[in-house]
């Protein structure tokens, strides 16, 4: 038996892990900055803010997927329940509630959806993938159905804006509030995942359900859970969603989950559980975002950003395939 | 061999208190299969207590029972004096009670460290004590003299030698007061296995009853103090080990008479039709090597483990033939795919009916003529009442109780579904028939009818290779049989050359067939 190579091996793994999303932002940056126009203005601070803005939503959405795809779940009703959860918002406004009276009813009902997300699958057995997708549509009739088909607007002047206002009077050094709130968040999650007995379980079901349910992982409990709290976190995009736009809008976000879905796999998450982080999470989303904001600059139209990070996609879990290929042998 | 009154007699002299574990009358029933009839056996604190039976009497669904996975219907069941009823295997654990599985249970992505600790984590609010948690998880490898194990290294990079031993520290872990292993040796190398015996002794000495499960009697007579035989759900045997005739052991095992009768029809052999030299897999099988002639029904024996399976997975193109050659009729045919092994002629009956023999959801004539649809296919377009014929063709001629062919295979019996996955087998004309337990889990008269059918197919010269773990229908239905035993194969000889005992010998290791 040779009793280093094991330890080599998950040494250069695990550095592989951490750095492999790194260089892929490194990459895209460097790719972008061949180009002479595009460079002076691509590494201004004014243009790191709009990334990092542009980004925090689906990084805030990224941080709760982490955590679902890692358990070997997948959430599909993500862009729902950040419109349903928006519109909330600024229904609540509107009736006059007080900000944190809001944000907290907001993230709550988030929560709940999660909930019942993870309850159903855990107690009824049934597959994330159908439960879920379910859920999207019924989450956008109710997003409809509360907002009566059209958008409700909030006052320009509700403290709310202020959270992904880019010109902000209550910007903590040069950020909107949001980003702050989008890193302390991810710090907290990555904690968890990586510091808790909660967390080890996360890891735990994604690797193997039936060793974790053995080992008396209480494996429905743990499921509800992971899903209500990845859903806290989409509810506060939903609010994120709400300040950027200044409204409630019912048909906002379609499509959003396979954003977050995709950052998270870009960060090196596999769907079959068991593996992902989420400073992965946060790079695969970033680098997302830097992919929109460079060809935006080359002047690259729409379906050339669509086809490109088409291509990213791939590639990440080609590679993801490569590298579970060289760990079972 | 003494009577279990005896038995305990000797105990209550020995230890005046309660025993560690006692398990009376114990029943358990999975719709009309009875797996556990009558079990009664007790450990005492710091024993080892070998149970020895067959595949199926019943040891693993005792083992469930203990650790807390399933609930018995029946019988008592008593830790310490008191009633043990986990309704989980959390509880199981709580109470003391730790298992380690024969098939690997650990998660693959998670660390050494993290499997060894999962559900014990020490840990305070949710929050994780990493500092224990390595001391404890080095603790447990330390105990196992492996202390040099990569505490980081994702268990999946492990080989699986050393997985074991991830998955042993795992039982350690928390303090057990009984400690089942279930064929814990199966995939360690001696050294280990070595460790291992050590290990034990050191745990007896401290307490820690230990309820040790082998198919291996010479490990299960150097490390028992006392056995419990199971057949059929039933304990019919025990006594204390150091005593005890092997032979008395295997007897008590097999226990049964030769009395079933199997339908021979005469057939002759004729020329090597399929040959292997010394295959060998990634893992299993080591070294296979068989000849099988043109008309011979021959019986693959051996334990859970040993190779029998992957074998035939090989043979038809389902694993990687890492050295070795097959050679199909006198032709070198060494690595090809199943589609290649089709085409010449070599069929497949999977011993996993259910989730890799049939499409259970589709009708009874897709899934017979899944592999030939030729005869009734018309420019590409399968003409649907065609196929049906060919399908009510087999379906009389293997007396399948159906409706109709378009009946999903999943609303027929057992017995029924296997002749539709054995149908497919003779609709594609196959004529080098790889049969992995055909009879397993269908009724008596399904199983006559199959071994009658195999004897037909003999007579027409078809070659078969017979997978079983039951030894009556071995010897009644072969023609020649070989064992298998920890991958190795190599001695085939006539039927009438061996008896269940010298097959039970040489499959748990103790013939000159098998070298470790």
């Amino acid at each position: 038996m040779n009793k280093s190579s094991p330890a080599k091996v998950s040494r250069i793994f695990h550095v592989l892990n951490v750095i492999g999303p790194f260089c892929g932002l490194l990459l895209v940056l460097g790719l972008f900055s061949l180009s002479g126009e595009v460079r002076p203005y691509l590494y201004t601070g004014g243009n790191f803010k709009i990334i990092l803005t542009q980004t925090v939503i689906v990084a805030v959405g990224a941080l709760g997927m982490t955590m679902i795809i890692v358990s070997g779940g997948i959430d599909l009703s993500v862009g729902s329940a950040v419109a349903l959860t928006s519109v909330l918002g600024a229904t609540l406004v509107v009736k006059g509630y007080s900000t944190l009276a809001v944000i907290v009813l907001t993230v709550l009902a988030g929560g709940l959806i999660g909930m019942a997300n993870g309850a159903i699958i855990a107690g009824f057995r049934m597959t994330p993938f159908i439960v879920t997708l379910g859920m999207m549509g019924i989450l956008r009739g109710s997003a409809k159905w509360l907002a009566g088909n059209q958008t409700v607007n909030i006052p320009a002047s509700a403290p709310l804006n202020h959270l992904m206002a880019l010109r902000s009077p209550n910007q903590l050094f040069p950020l909107p509030p949001g980003v702050w709130l989008a890193i302390g968040l991810a710090v907290a999650v990555a904690v968890l995942m990586r510091r808790t007995v909660f967390g080890r379980y996360i890891f735990a079901i994604g690797s193997n359900e039936a060793t974790a349910r053995l080992c008396g992982v209480r494996v429905p409990l743990q499921k509800t859970l992971i899903y209500g709290l990845a859903g806290l976190l989409f509810g506060l995009a939903g609010l994120m969603q709400l300040s950027r736009l200044t409204q409630g809008d019912p048909t906002v976000a379609i499509g959003l989950e396979l954003d977050i879905i995709a950052a998270v796999v870009i960060g090196g998450a596999s769907l079959n559980g068991g593996t992902g982080s989420v400073l992965g999470s946060i790079i695969g989303a970033l680098i997302m975002a830097v992919l929109r904001n460079g060809s935006n600059q080359m002047g690259w139209q729409n379906f050339t950003q669509e086809i490109i990070i088409g291509v990213v996609i791939i590639i990440a879990v080609g590679l993801d395939r490569f590298r579970q290929s060289r760990m079972k042998t | 061999m003494m009577a279990p009154s005896q038995i305990n007699e000797i105990v209550s002299e020995t230890t005046s208190t309660f025993p560690r574990l006692r398990m009376a009358a114990v029943r358990k029933s999975f719709g009309a299969t009875q797996a556990l009839k009558n079990v009664s056996f007790e450990v005492a604190p710091g024993e080892v207590h070998v149970l020895i039976g067959e595949n199926g009497a019943g040891k693993s669904t005792l083992m469930k029972i203990l650790s807390g996975a399933l609930q018995p219907d029946g019988g008592v069941v008593e830790l310490d004096g008191k009633p043990y009823a986990p309704a989980n295997p959390l509880e199981a654990r709580r109470r003391g009670i730790a298992m380690i599985y024969q098939e690997l249970t650990l998660a693959p992505h998670l660390t050494v460290e993290e499997n060894i600790l999962l559900g014990e984590e020490p840990a305070r609010l949710g929050w994780l004590n990493r500092r224990r948690g390595r001391e404890l998880a080095r603790q447990a490898l330390a105990e196992l003299h492996h202390q040099n194990m990569p505490l980081d290294a994702p268990v999946g990079s492990l080989s699986i030698a050393e997985q074991q031993v991830v998955e042993i520290a795992r039982g350690l872990v928390g303090d057990p007061k009984i400690l089942i292993m279930d064929e814990p040796t199966s995939s360690l190398t001696q050294a280990d296995a070595e460790n291992l015996f050590a290990i034990i002794g050191q745990l007896r000495q401290r307490g820690v009853s230990i309820i040790y499960i082998s198919h291996f009697l010479e490990e299960c007579q150097r490390i028992g103090d006392r056995y419990t035989v199971l057949r059929d759900g039933e304990s019919v045997a025990c006594g204390t080990m150091p005593a005890a005739d092997l032979g008395q052991i295997i007897r008590a095992m097999v226990g049964r008479e030769i009395n079933d009768i199997y339908p021979r029809t005469p057939h002759t052999l004729g020329e090597p039709v399929f040959e292997l030299r010394a295959v060998a897999g990634r893992v299993r099988p080591r070294s296979a090597t068989l000849k099988l002639r043109a008309g011979e029904i021959l019986g693959l024996a051996g334990l859970i483990g040993a190779g029998r399976t992957e074998t035939l997975r090989a043979c038809f193109g389902l694993e990687t033939i890492e050295s070795g050659a097959v050679v199909v009729r006198s032709k070198e045919a060494t690595h090809r795919s199943p589609t290649q092994r089709l085409v010449d002629g070599i069929g497949l009956l999977s011993e996993n009916r259910k989730e890799e023999g049939l499409m259970l959801n589709r009708s009874l004539a897709d899934n017979l003529t899944l592999t030939r649809h030729g005869p009734f296919t018309r420019c590409g377009f399968i003409q649907n009442r065609r196929q049906e014929q060919a399908a009510k063709t087999w379906m009389e001629r293997l007396e399948v109780r159906a409706r109709h062919p378009n009946q999903p295979a999943s609303e027929l019996s057992g017995g029924n579904q296997q002749k539709i996955a054995l149908g497919r087998l003779l609709h594609h004309e196959a004529t080098i028939l790889l049969l992995d337990e055909p009879t397993r889990g269908i009724d008596v008269g399904s199983k006559a009818q199959i071994y009658k059918l195999m004897g037909q197919l003999a007579a027409q010269g078809k070659a078969i290779i017979f997978v079983s773990s039951y030894l009556p229908e071995l010897l009644g239905v072969c023609d020649t049989i070989g064992v298998m035993c920890r991958g190795v194969l190599s001695d085939v000889r006539p039927a009438d050359q061996w008896t269940e005992h010298a097959i039970m010998t040489a499959a748990i290791g103790q013939g000159m067939a098998c070298a470790t």
